[in-house]
């Protein structure tokens, strides 16, 4: 318990402003909408937005089922950003690039597959095929990455690796840009098995696979994590990588692994994304990546379960917040502002509680 | 051989037979490693399509154009690479010789292997699908237009040649090497800046020097590239040779001043310490930098313009990053409050504020706007950790954007539509300031970075910028020691704004519209690539950056002059910052050796001392003072 | 001057310091020392308000410190230096100085801008100011030296900047963390010396760590020990050495230690 409590400066004030300001906005949309859910002649409901559509049960579960399929691919994306952070203690901002170069990889793959006709006929495993490539790509991109661009700055202030990651970043991606073109790389149709709407709960079948993949992932990196001896070690140098080496961990190759595996987690999330948009454009990590960054932050960095959950806290709200809290406070057009949702996501969380709602697990200098 | 000729010193004592060994006795493994990395980039320059893209656009009438030197400067990189010396521990592993050169050739001949299989590939398969420059017109320029085989077979002759070609610089001596390499720059450049020479001599009617240097397709004449390199030759040995007489003067001269260390200058004021001759050479260069813009075309008055107005943007970054050292990456934001504000309150086209206001007034707005707007973003920050900060600044830039676009504030902005019809700037009823006019908006530019200047020169000497400097240092000393460092980085925030959102307000009344999408977050990069590459907390090095960078690459939507690259400039921007951070990212602190040099000096004054202090102590207590620790 | 009550600090359930009264007379030389751990920078850092207590009160010239951001504590008179030499490296060793006098300026942005009489006056008041301090450790940080920025600086010299640095806030207490650490015994001997003078020229008041039982001897009124976050003995030089409790927590109980 903190007996003493802080002399407020302005600053400190403008804060609990802003932190009151948006909350009560949250909560302002959310009443609204829930006003106008039970009835949409009520007077607060005709007060904050009269022409506001209020959702029926079905719309709002597909918005939930699709927020957490979106979810899903940012958390197996923010698993990536949290283990770099969790071990080396800097944002690697190009991790969402490593994403899109899985997608890319899995439209290119995928369409060959269609153009040799086994996609339809053997799509499981044609999605198998591509899910393991599009792994591979990643992977090797992430460890080249680290190789060249991170591992002569170990040691350096976070800010520098940090910066130099943004530069990866936009490398990457018109790296992409001039060797393949400018123009969508589409994935091929998917079969009509899978995007017709399925009996069970009425949930579409892309959305059910996206959901089954992620899930196999992340007991995959799971087991990894916790389970073997490698994952032992990662844990180990997260804690303190001095005292890990001491123990005879090389802590150079837990860290390439580290890179490895998050790319390979990414790598599985490019391919999520190709199943629920169908087609990739090289800037298409960018945004993905900010916003697993988001869920990273969210779930508590260094924290995996917490960037699983933290990725589907953001896909919710990026899903069901413009409808919810936006339309009903009179936004007009609120779906583009989904991408703003998200960034308001983050810098809320940071303002109420910067150590994220599941508790980040930092080595202890990084805690500053 | 020739080496002995070069290097009367150690080396040229052993024997003909070992030297001649030493060609051979390389690091294979390591020029292995090398041309791997070299055949990688050799394959992928190839096929970003550079070389199709700038084949059109000579350098050398007719034999080298940009395309070609896209494949050539890889190789002389590596090769130089290569050749290094070997340095371990302080001593020079090896001496250098033809050993250097052979490297080069070595790693150049296997790098350009990649091509080779690239050729045969091409004729062979076509994957053209994915891969969307693996032509035949990317295969003809491989083959010179002549056939496959001498594709396949020069390339790897080329690379050999610009790999000896790079590791020989080692090779050679230090001057040869260094007059080779600006002899071949000068060539380059004066190639490069055709349009801006051609410009220029038409300001001052002498088209026929142009005329002359360059060909019908732009690219400088045979006898132009040999009249230039020959100059610069000249110009370098000249230079050479005064830099010796005056560093023989400046010697003697120094051996004088060295009693006199330590004296009271040091009690002057800052700006009263330059000396004569950087005041001459300040003044020359503002007349030069006034009366210049007279002479030259649209062309390159709108070239500088653009450049300026990234000068306004790097000065008011630089204040944030490089004084307090807080890396925000939504810089863009102020630029966009600038261009908004002005595009909204002085255009008839814009939806709302249908009155009109002059750009002076809107002006004003826009800087409170700004200053609110840096306030804004600052306050929820700045208690933050840097690196969250840096992607919760990145998120304000893009929210930025986002609302600009949307439908629910184009009530007031336009969304996509954009604003249009913004007009120029009234300079108190004496000119106009339009954008059909790139040397009135240059001039405009021009003013508004010298109150840059102006002001980040005199804040960084004043309390407040001692204040940043010491929050880029360390933020919790600088705090223990007094500094309020909340406020301060608030005003860093605030007065960055204000900069970013002068640059933005001419921008509106340059372009004459303006539309979300010029604010998108590669802004922000390339304007810290700037800064980072000008060396941060640096005016004049973010000057420099500002002009080297967008002058040549161009900004994010901007040309520079080589307008081949457009496409390929951000992925050099994310290159160059890579680079830079894997080779400087210290920045400003000074090289190791640097420092140890000092030290020595140090150390000796220190040992001095001591012998005082003792004799002193040993006069006056009898050396009761020698304890030791327990 | 400085009054410390009942002062707790903890680290996740650590006790950093625990219960520490602890009283500072105007005008006094003050030592703190203990084994390793024992919680005397954490002391430091309380006090400058880097760490903020759990309980206990304290008082500054009749003022509480509590909440108070460490800026605010350097205004109140309070300057520190720190263990592991913290200098603004890339700032010139006057700059180091002129900077720590932020809070005794009062110019603004505008001054700065439009170069103001009172810009003018304060700027040359600092850097005079700057240079006096500096010039109270004899040559070694003067002259040419003004201009060289902090990093180029010996070991021994920049301890010294710390400290200068320390007086130019104008401070009442200066808290000094084992100034002569790492120093040979004629520099230190030398240091001694001048934290002597600081209190009986200047007229600081002084609170030190030190790990050197020389210096302590040498030039401290009072000794205060602390273990494991709790002052377990005070008193002048001689007492405290003598005290059987304090030699136990430096040697521990079986004295096969040294």
């Amino acid at each position: 318990m903190q007996l003493t409590t802080k002399q407020r400066t302005r600053v400190d004030w403008f804060l609990t402003f802003l932190r009151v300001v948006a909350l009560a906005l949250i909560g302002a949309g959310l009443l609204a909408f829930i006003a106008q859910a039970i009835n949409s002649e009520n007077p607060f409901a005709q007060w904050a937005n009269p022409d506001a559509i209020s959702l029926t049960g079905k719309q709002f579960r597909d918005l939930v089922i699709a927020g957490l399929a979106q979810g899903a691919m940012y958390g197996l994306i923010a698993l990536g950003y949290s283990m770099v952070y969790g071990v080396l203690g800097f944002i690697n901002f190009a991790h969402g690039e490593v994403f899109m170069i899985g997608a890319v990889t899995g439209a290119i793959t995928s369409s060959k597959l269609a153009e040799a006709g086994h996609w339809e006929s053997n799509f499981v495993l044609c999605l198998l095929l591509v899910v393991i490539l599009s792994m591979a790509v990643c992977t090797i991109t992430a460890v080249i990455m680290e190789r060249v661009a991170y591992r002569p700055l170990r040691g350096k202030p976070r800010l520098i690796p940090l910066i130099t990651s943004i530069g990866v970043s936009f490398f990457l991606q018109n790296f992409i840009l001039v060797l393949l073109g400018p123009g969508t790389k589409s994935y091929p149709k998917m079969p009509d098995w899978l995007t017709e709407k399925r009996t069970f709960l009425e949930i579409q079948g892309t959305r059910m696979l996206v959901l089954v993949v992620a899930a196999m992932a992340m007991a995959g990196l799971w087991y990894l994590v916790e389970r073997t001896k490698t994952g032992k070690a990662m844990r180990a140098v997260a804690e303190d990588a001095e005292i890990a080496s001491l123990m005879g961990i090389d802590v150079n190759r837990i860290i390439v692994k580290t890179f490895a595996v998050g790319g390979a987690m990414a790598g599985v999330a490019g391919i999520l994304w190709g199943l629920l948009f169908n087609s990739v454009l090289h800037t298409a990590g960018f945004l993905p990546g900010i916003k697993a960054f988001s869920a990273a932050v969210v779930g508590g960095i260094g924290n995996l379960g917490g960037s699983m959950a933290g990725g589907l806290t953001i896909g919710v709200a990026e899903s069901l917040g413009p409808l919810m809290i936006l339309e009903p406070l009179g936004v007009s057009g609120p779906s583009q502002l989904r991408d703003a949702v998200a960034f308001a996501v983050l810098i809320i969380v940071l303002l109420v509680r910067p150590s994220g709602i599941f508790g980040e697990r930092l080595p202890s200098e990084e805690r500053t | 051989m020739t080496v002995t000729g070069e290097f009367p010193t150690a080396q040229s004592a052993l024997p003909a037979a070992a030297r001649r060994r030493r060609l051979l006795d390389q690091d294979w493994q390591k020029l292995v490693r090398a041309g791997a990395i070299l055949a990688f980039g050799q394959v992928f320059i190839a096929l970003s399509g550079m070389p199709v893209t700038f084949d059109r656009r000579l350098l050398i009438d007719p034999i080298l154009s940009l395309g070609y030197l896209s494949l050539l400067w890889l190789p002389l990189v590596v090769g130089y690479w290569v050749g290094r010396e070997q340095v371990l521990e302080g001593m020079t592993a090896y001496a250098r010789g033809g050993r250097d050169a052979m490297a080069g050739a070595v790693a150049g001949l296997l790098g350009n292997a990649g091509l080779t299989l690239l050729v045969v590939g091409i004729t062979h398969f076509d994957i053209r699908d994915p891969l969307v420059n693996w032509s035949p017109q990317l295969l003809e320029i491989l083959e010179f237009g002549e056939s496959v085989w001498l594709g396949a077979l020069i390339w790897p002759v080329i690379g050999a040649g610009t790999g000896a070609l790079g590791g020989g610089m080692h090779w050679a001596s230090s001057r040869i090497s260094r007059t080779t390499v600006i002899v071949l720059l000068s060539v380059f450049g004066t190639a490069v800046l055709e349009s801006v020479i051609t410009d220029l001599t038409q300001g001052f009617h002498i088209e026929a020097v142009s005329d002359w240097l360059y060909g019908p397709k732009r690219g400088l004449t045979y006898p132009a590239a040999i009249v230039v390199a020959v100059a610069a030759a000249g110009v370098m040995t000249g230079l050479a040779a005064f830099r010796d007489s005056s560093a023989r003067a400046a010697e003697a001269a120094r051996g004088e001043r060295a009693t006199t260390v330590g004296g009271s200058g040091a009690t002057r004021p800052r700006w009263r310490r330059i000396p004569t001759r950087r005041l001459v050479n300040l003044v020359l260069a503002v007349a030069a930098i006034v009366v210049l813009p007279l002479f030259l075309g649209r062309l390159t008055n709108e070239l500088l313009a653009n450049v300026g107005l990234f000068i306004l943007l790097a000065l008011g970054l630089n204040i944030i990053v490089g004084l307090a050292g807080i890396l925000d990456l939504g810089y863009v934001a102020f630029f966009a409050v600038g261009g908004y504000s002005v595009a909204v309150l002085t255009s008839p086209g814009s939806p709302r504020f249908d009155a009109e206001i002059p750009w002076f007034g809107a002006l004003f707005v826009a800087m409170l706007l700004a200053g609110l707007a840096g306030l804004f973003i600052g306050a929820p920050v700045i208690r933050m950790r840097g690196d969250y900060l840096a992607i919760v600044t990145l998120g304000f830039g893009e929210i930025i954007r986002v609302l600009l676009l949307s439908d629910w504030l184009s009530g007031t902005f336009n969304g996509a539509q954009g604003i249009t019809n913004i007009p120029g700037v009234e300079v108190f009823g004496l000119a106009t300031v339009r954008g059909f006019e790139p040397r009135s908006v240059l001039y405009l530019v021009l003013v508004f970075c010298a109150i840059a200047v102006y002001v980040s020169w005199r804040l960084e000497n004043s309390r407040i910028g001692r204040a940043w400097m010491a929050i880029r240092e360390d933020e919790s000393v600088a705090e223990a020691m007094g500094v309020d460092t909340v406020s301060a980085k608030l005003m860093a925030f605030v007065t960055g704004a204000v900069l970013g959102s002068f640059s933005g307000a001419i921008l509106s009344a340059k372009v004459g519209s303006i539309f979300p999408h010029s604010f998108a977050i590669i802004v922000s990069i390339v304007i810290l690539v700037v800064v980072i590459f000008g060396g941060m907390g640096n005016i004049a090095g973010v000057i420099a950056g500002a002009v080297v960078l967008i002058g040549v690459l161009g900004g994010p939507n901007q040309p520079g002059l080589l307008q081949e690259f457009a496409e390929y400039k951000i992925l050099i921007y994310g290159a160059l910052l890579v680079w830079m951070m894997l080779q400087r990212s210290e920045g400003l602190i000074p090289s190791a050796r640097r420092a140890r040099e000092l030290h020595v000096d140090e150390m000796n004054q220190d040992a001095w001392l001591r012998a005082q202090v003792v004799a002193d102590d040993v006069a006056n207590e009898g050396g009761n003072r020698e304890k030791g620790r327990p | 001057m400085l009054e410390i009550t009942g002062l707790h600090v903890e680290f996740g359930g650590l006790h950093a310091l625990n219960n520490l009264d602890f009283t500072v007379e105007e005008g006094e030389i003050v030592a703190v020392i203990g084994p390793n751990g024992a919680g005397k920078t954490t002391f430091f850092n309380v006090v400058s308000g880097m760490v903020k207590p759990s309980e206990g009160e304290l008082i500054f010239e009749g003022r509480s410190l509590l909440g108070l951001d460490p800026n605010k504590i350097t205004a109140r008179g309070i300057a520190r230096t720190f263990q592991n030499v913290r200098l603004f490296n890339n700032m010139t060793v006057l700059e180091n100085v002129m900077v720590s006098q932020h809070c005794r300026t009062h110019q603004r942005m505008f001054d700065a801008l439009l170069q103001t009489r009172r810009f003018r006056t304060e700027e040359e008041q600092v850097r005079i100011r700057g240079q006096e301090v500096l010039g109270f450790f004899g040559t070694r940080l003067t002259g040419y030296r003004f201009d060289q920025p902090a990093s180029m600086l010996s070991y021994a010299n920049r301890r010294r900047l710390e400290i200068a640095r320390a007086m130019a806030t104008s401070p009442k207490l200066l808290l000094l963390d084992e100034p002569v650490a790492g120093m040979n015994p004629v520099e230190s001997a030398e240091l001694t010396q001048l934290i002597g003078k600081l209190r009986n020229e200047m007229g600081f008041t002084i609170v030190l760590i030190e790990h050197d039982m020389s210096v302590v001897r040498d030039i401290s009124d009072r000794v205060v020990v602390l273990d494991h976050g709790e002052a377990i003995a005070r008193g002048s030089y001689a007492e405290v050495s003598a005290n059987p409790q304090v030699i136990e927590a430096y040697l521990g109980q079986t004295s096969d230690g040294n």
